[in-house]
């Protein structure tokens, strides 16, 4: 049967850019599906009823919510790339740490920055001790998975995206290569892979934004 | 190589009961190691230094940590007995969207509504009965969550059975009003040898929780 693949997602959303890169690294054709977050359509209400958000991939008419389980889904259907390890224990492994960062690193730098002075410096102590699990988890690695993207750094993308944006905005560097030379390193490397590897035809240089690189394409 | 399974646990917690119900599920002999909370064990701080929480489930020295991944892990390396998740993909995929949605939900709203007053107790009830709502309707008639057997979701939701007569006696509820269903369910579930002999006394948890209350000041 030809597969018909859809994405429902914002054009902003780093939980949609999840959904994204998985597709991309398998090589699937997709339909993308744009929202507006202040004016839903009828099909992502109908698709998920239970959180009414994006992202939601739809694959032969069957909807899969929920970011983390729309990339196991994606890994689980399509063999080629694998981007969760074989080994269970690197598996339960893989999962723990995109979990960490969904519940405590994004949260806690998230925090940092919507505060100023005292509370700010004290958020900030918090957020830096996340950043140095991750930090560990890089050692002898190019990447989260390895040689390779995997579930990890899918999970993790964001950081290449939004704590740079975070930071022009307030002028707090948070992740520098002095402070967390691996995790510095890991952003730069995420950044050209996803634009430059999984862009068969890159026709221009990553849109600058302020100084950022848009990561969706 | 001769297995060794460690499980860091806590008596009441809903989270240890679940990797309690896996192990159980597949027959799996383990040790089980009671956490002090006020006082962890250096293994547990080295086992789970990101959280430093129970349960951590320890297979031949190395650490497995939060409740649904050892689920998952569990299932997948003792694959062979009573699997949990299904095997087709777009199942799978259910399946852990609403274990998912009971982490994200069950939990913490059933504690607020247990622990708050006024309006944030208004607040968290009226949620906390949405949740119910939707649960009974995903459950429908079906003996268990994801068909015939017990599995995966069923695992996530069963240790909230024993916070149902909190959620009746301090959220003011009537769970067989609620969810007749889901009640059914739970107890169909406590038939199950795996879930009897992992879930906390009810009495013990009926008194800490009213502890816990009158900490709080609100008895």
């Amino acid at each position: 049967m030809a597969e018909e693949v859809k994405l429902f997602k914002t054009w902003s959303s780093p939980y949609g850019l999840r959904a994204v890169w998985a597709l991309k690294l398998k090589g699937i054709e997709y339909e993308s599906i744009d929202e507006d977050h202040d004016n839903k359509s009828p099909q992502l209400l109908q698709y998920n009823p239970v959180h009414k958000k994006i992202p939601v991939l739809i694959h032969n008419g069957k909807p899969v919510a929920e970011s983390l389980v729309i990339v196991e889904y994606i890994d689980e259907t399509w063999k080629q790339n694998p981007i969760l390890p074989q080994d269970p224990y690197e598996c339960a492994t893989a999962c723990f740490w995109a979990k960490f960062g969904d519940e405590k690193v994004l949260p806690s730098i998230w925090r940092v920055f919507i505060q100023e002075g005292k509370a700010q410096e004290e958020l900030l102590g918090q957020a830096m001790e996340n950043l140095k699990f991750l930090e560990e988890q890089l050692e002898g690695k190019v990447f989260f998975g390895g040689e390779k993207i995997g579930l990890v750094d899918i999970a993790l993308g964001w950081i290449a995206n939004l704590t740079c944006m975070l930071e022009e905005i307030s002028g707090l560097k948070l992740i520098t290569q002095e402070k967390f030379p691996l995790l510095f390193g890991w952003m730069q490397n995420f950044v050209c892979t996803v634009f430059v590897c999984l862009n068969p035809k890159p026709t221009e240089r990553p849109r600058q934004l302020g100084g950022l690189q848009a990561l969706d394409y | 190589m001769a297995e060794e399974v460690i499980l860091l646990d806590h008596w009441g917690s809903p989270f240890g009961v679940r990797v309690r119900i896996a192990l159980a599920e597949k027959g799996i002999k383990y040790e089980y190691r009671e956490e002090d909370l006020k006082n962890k064990s250096d293994l547990l701080l080295k086992m789970n230094p990101a959280h430093k929480k129970i349960p951590v489930l320890i297979h031949n020295k190395k650490p497995v940590c939060e409740s649904l991944i050892a689920v998952q892990y569990i299932d997948e390396v003792w694959k062979e007995k009573c699997p949990l998740l299904p095997s087709h993909p777009h199942e799978r995929a259910i399946s852990r969207f609403w274990a998912d949605y009971i982490d994200k939900k069950v939990y913490q709203l059933g504690r607020t509504m247990c622990a708050t007053k006024g309006e944030e107790h208004e607040a968290a009830k009226m949620e906390f009965r949405e949740c119910l709502k939707l649960l009974e309707s995903q459950l429908g008639d079906k003996p268990y969550f994801g068909g015939d057997t017990f599995g995966y979701v069923d695992v996530a939701l069963v240790p909230f059975y024993c916070y149902f007569g909190a959620y009746e006696t301090y959220g003011n509820l009537s769970m067989e009003a609620e969810c007749p269903k889901l009640l059914a369910w739970a107890k169909r579930c406590v038939q199950r040898e795996s879930v009897s002999r992992s879930l906390p006394d009810q009495k013990k948890l009926m008194e800490r929780i009213s502890d816990f209350r009158k900490r709080l000041g609100f008895e």
